[in-house]
């Protein structure tokens, strides 16, 4: 037996909520695959630590999302794990940035960089949300990012800053990346909307400063900040790369094969 | 009910909770943590409103199970776990006996106002089991969300650090 897809009703504020969620999410489950991975123990155990956190995010942001969603026909409600393990791929929502493969422990660690240096600052900004929940979860997730922020800029540094292969493998993973970074200050009509409102912030408000805090960690990391502008767009309206119905396949499978199993 | 018998529940549902500990550090209970916010009991109906220390603390399950547990035993009958996110959690909250039992136990408490910001931080903390300052850090991110991994240069040995929050 194999569980139906749910549909969703996408109000502005849903909609709002399962964006952030899915970034959470989607990078979380992407971290989740290096347990037992990673080069070291102590690094094995941080990208472990930091998906955690994310995917804590993510049930947070579900959780909110189930509440403004309207019911559905018959008065049944989507809840945090109908979002995860019931949508396909067409219906997440996430940057296309934190559904690409690991890669090496470089790509890793720069793709954590730059999602970090975003989210970190973007939600200090949202703390003054008129939402309180999402003020709320705001709080919360900055105490947190700060940390991933940190633990990858270090990274950044020893890396790109090391020997000619680690420099090499980095200035890779940069370059591979980059394209990839746009889509996080994208803003569309449904979160104008909100914006108006005061309940979420201008994510283009927060570009400047990223690309001051990138641009400082890599000089120090000795590495060169790709002049293309081109940027690829189409997570946040669930156009996504082929990767991420990999991702989900393996990510649902229980759920979808065992339908309302427990433990 | 009236407001006499209110508060002398909610004193039982008190002295019930000082013997749920947090269970990945034992020696601490969840008032010393800061993890319970509030009790609040209204007609004899109790409220007890506990916070995440991380988000995705995989221990909140457990601690609400205990809690429960705790209070059923207490034979207090009436009663919800609540969680709540703000304000959030920071290791300020942890109490001053909480700091004393950490450093019993061998995890050297947070050091206030170090958390964040610095790369490479330059936090000094005191080994947990010699006492000296001459301490580095082998990973930001230790055995559980809210610790890191250290070493003590001076007695050798490792240990956990209760990372500032």
């Amino acid at each position: 037996m194999v569980t139906n897809t749910i549909s969703v009703s996408e109000t502005p504020q849903v909609l709002y909520a399962l964006r952030r969620a899915d970034d959470a999410l989607i990078l979380g489950h992407r971290l989740s695959e290096c347990c037992g991975h990673a080069p070291t123990l102590e690094e094995d155990m941080a990208l472990a630590n930091i998906g955690l956190d994310l995917i804590g995010q993510a049930r947070a942001l579900y959780a909110l999302a189930a509440l403004r969603e309207p019911s559905l026909e018959g008065g049944r409600a989507n809840t945090e794990d109908t979002y995860a393990y019931l949508r396909d791929v067409g219906q997440y929502r996430n940057l296309l940035l934190c559904e690409l493969p690991n890669g090496d422990f470089g790509r890793i660690i720069m793709r954590q960089f730059l999602y970090s240096a975003f989210i970190d600052p973007y939600w200090r900004a949202m703390m003054k949300s008129s939402d309180v929940q999402l003020a709320a979860i705001a709080e919360k997730a900055e105490k947190e990012t700060a940390y991933h922020l940190r633990y990858t800029s270090e990274w950044v540094i020893r890396l790109g800053d090391g020997t000619p292969k680690s420099h090499d493998r980095m200035q890779a993973a940069l370059e591979f990346l980059w394209s990839y970074t746009g889509e996080m200050f994208d803003t569309d009509e449904a979160e104008a909307m909100l914006q108006a409102e005061g309940m979420i912030i201008d994510a283009s408000a927060i570009h400047d400063g990223w690309r001051t805090t990138v641009q400082t960690i890599l000089d120090r990391a000795t590495l060169t900040l790709p002049q293309s502008a081109w940027m690829q767009k189409g997570g946040r309206s669930g156009r996504h790369s082929e990767h991420l119905g990999f991702l989900l396949a393996e990510m649902q499978q229980l759920p979808r094969s065992e339908p309302g199993a427990v433990w | 009910m009236t407001p006499q018998t209110d508060a002398l529940l909610r004193t039982r549902v008190l002295h019930a909770l000082d013997d749920v500990t947090d269970p990945e550090i034992p020696v601490l209970t969840i008032a010393d943590l800061g993890i319970l916010r509030d009790v609040q009991v209204h007609n004899g109906v109790v409220d007890v409103i506990i916070t995440p220390t991380y988000s995705g603390c995989p221990a909140m399950n457990m601690i609400t199970l205990d809690i429960e547990t705790a209070l059923a035993r207490a034979g207090i009958e009436n009663f919800h776990v609540k969680t709540t996110l703000s304000p959030a959690w920071t290791t300020a909250w942890l109490s001053e006996s909480g700091r004393q039992k950490l450093l019993a136990y061998g995890i050297a408490p947070p050091q206030e106002g170090s958390g964040r910001g610095s790369l490479f931080g330059t936090v000094e903390v005191a080994c947990p089991q010699c006492g000296s300052t001459d301490t580095s850090r082998l990973a930001e991110f230790g055995s559980t969300s809210c610790k890191a991994l250290w070493r003590c240069n001076t007695c050798r040995e490792p240990f956990d650090y209760f990372r500032c929050h």
